[in-house]
């Protein structure tokens, strides 16, 4: 099985700081991977060099043995990120967040509805996210995440604002995105439950690859 | 694994986010109002300061409408980047993902409305302060054709031109100024150096438009703003995703 993802000497410098310092990474198609370190050890930037949201600054990143810099645009529909940010509009109901997600990803407002009521909202689908509560809005981020069917699927923080029963439903959602063959890569600070879902760890200090 | 379908055009993923900007205007229209009684506060404040004289009035009314516009677009386009850093949205649609070309388009587009609905507000309020009425009838000399238009159409033409002409570079340096810590300094002291031709053009011909054309002026200012309305598109369309992009 060929990697999903590979990272050759991946920096990423903000200013004087170096939030990642010469990263080497892979991991095969299908495979799931902890991320855990402590706060700003860069476990976000990897994430968002993996989502293409940020380019490195010295390094080679492939997704899927394409350049993750160079042909971004085409890579985008296979990732799906769920990220600190809920990426929202918090003046469009739920529904309507999802449709605009499902139709720019090229799939149907149909598929959005059913995705929500997936994640358990779909009474409150046509209310507008202003008024939902952080879990209910994390919610709609990982319906928005599901919505992509993506095959790279990066979740940072995603028990975060949930409740109990939130958190067993997200379990099984990550359990599904890997059963479906979707590469999963993981960043929590709640190591137990990460590791019953994921096969593979790294673990960063300061922007390196270090022991846990 | 499901295969991705194919994901929408440059077209319609910019008719997509142009139905998503006006659906939050509408949403959020507290906004839209507040925006329409600064413009409103601006013709009034300059209506005072140049006196109770309406010939000064009337003929400065072309620029005193522009500037009202001009002075209002700073908010309206800095709030509609607000919208987009809220939760990162914008980088939600990039990564959605949306073209950033499709997103220039229709967030330029959305706020070349918002303008428009202002400016078209504003002006019976301007009419009313100077005692202005519109021109019988413009004629446009062109080198292919000569033809002549109502004063209402070529006021609206002036109009839609001129907000186009403010919305597309606005947008491109509101992207810019959303990131930086000085935002609402930042944009004016970007965008107001560009726009001195185009509001030159935009208020010479709205003045044509309302006290009459003897001279047949009106088609080349008109001619003037358009040419600044394709350099300002062509440059925003090529620059913007520039801007949007890490």
């Amino acid at each position: 099985m060929s990697n999903a993802l590979e990272l050759t000497d991946v920096s990423k410098r903000y200013g004087p700081r170096w939030a990642l310092a010469r990263l080497t990474l892979q991991l095969r198609e299908g495979a799931s991977l902890l991320l855990t370190g402590h706060n700003g050890s860069g476990k976000t930037t990897l994430l968002r060099i993996l989502a293409t949201a940020f380019r490195p600054t010295t390094g080679l990143v492939r997704l899927f043995g394409r350049d993750a810099v160079a042909e971004r645009e085409s890579l985008r529909p296979r990732i799906g990120l769920l990220g600190h940010t809920s990426f929202l509009y918090e003046d469009l109901t739920a529904r309507e967040n999802c449709a605009l997600l499902a139709r720019l990803a090229g799939r149907s407002a149909a598929e959005a509805r059913a995705v929500l009521d997936r994640v358990g909202l779909g009474a409150r689908a046509d209310q507008p996210v202003r008024t939902f509560s952080a879990g209910m809005k994390k919610r709609v981020a990982i319906a928005r995440l599901l919505l992509k069917q993506p095959e790279l699927a990066l979740l940072d923080e995603p028990f975060g604002a949930l409740d109990p029963a939130g958190i067993a439903e997200m379990e099984e959602h990550i359990r599904s995105l890997t059963s479906s063959g979707a590469t999963v890569v993981l960043a929590t600070h709640q190591v137990a439950h990460g590791l019953t879902l994921c096969t593979e760890r790294l673990h960063l200090v300061e922007g390196r690859a270090a022991p846990p | 694994m499901t295969l991705s379908k194919k994901p929408p055009g440059l077209l319609h993923a910019t008719w997509l986010l142009v139905r998503k900007d006006l659906l939050l205007e509408w949403r959020t229209r507290a906004r839209a109002n507040a925006l329409f009684f600064f413009a409103l506060a601006t013709l009034l404040l300059f209506s005072f300061a140049l006196g109770p004289d309406t010939t000064i009035l009337q003929r400065a009314a072309g620029g005193t409408l522009w500037l009202a516009i001009l002075l209002a677009s700073v908010l309206a386009l800095g709030e509609s980047f607000r919208v987009e850093q809220e939760n990162a949205a914008l980088d939600g649609l990039r990564l959605a993902p949306a073209d950033a070309r499709a997103l220039f388009l229709a967030k330029a587009v959305s706020n070349g409305v918002l303008l428009l609905l202002l400016g078209a507000g504003i002006l019976p309020v301007l009419g009313a302060l100077a005692g202005l009425t519109l021109a019988q009838r413009i004629v446009i000399n062109s080198p292919v054709a000569t033809f002549a238009l109502t004063g209402s159409a070529a006021m609206a033409l002036v109009l839609v031109l001129g907000c186009l002409a403010i919305a597309a570079p606005g947008t491109v340096y509101a992207a810019i100024a959303s990131n930086a810590r000085a935002r609402d300094v930042l944009l004016p002291l970007l965008l107001f150096p560009l726009l001195i031709p185009a509001l030159v053009a935009a208020a010479k011909a709205t003045a044509l438009a309302l006290e009459g054309d003897p001279m047949l002026q009106f088609g080349s200012w008109l001619g003037l703003l358009a040419s600044f309305d394709l350099i300002y598109w062509s440059l925003g369309f090529a620059l913007f995703p520039l801007v949007v992009e890490d």
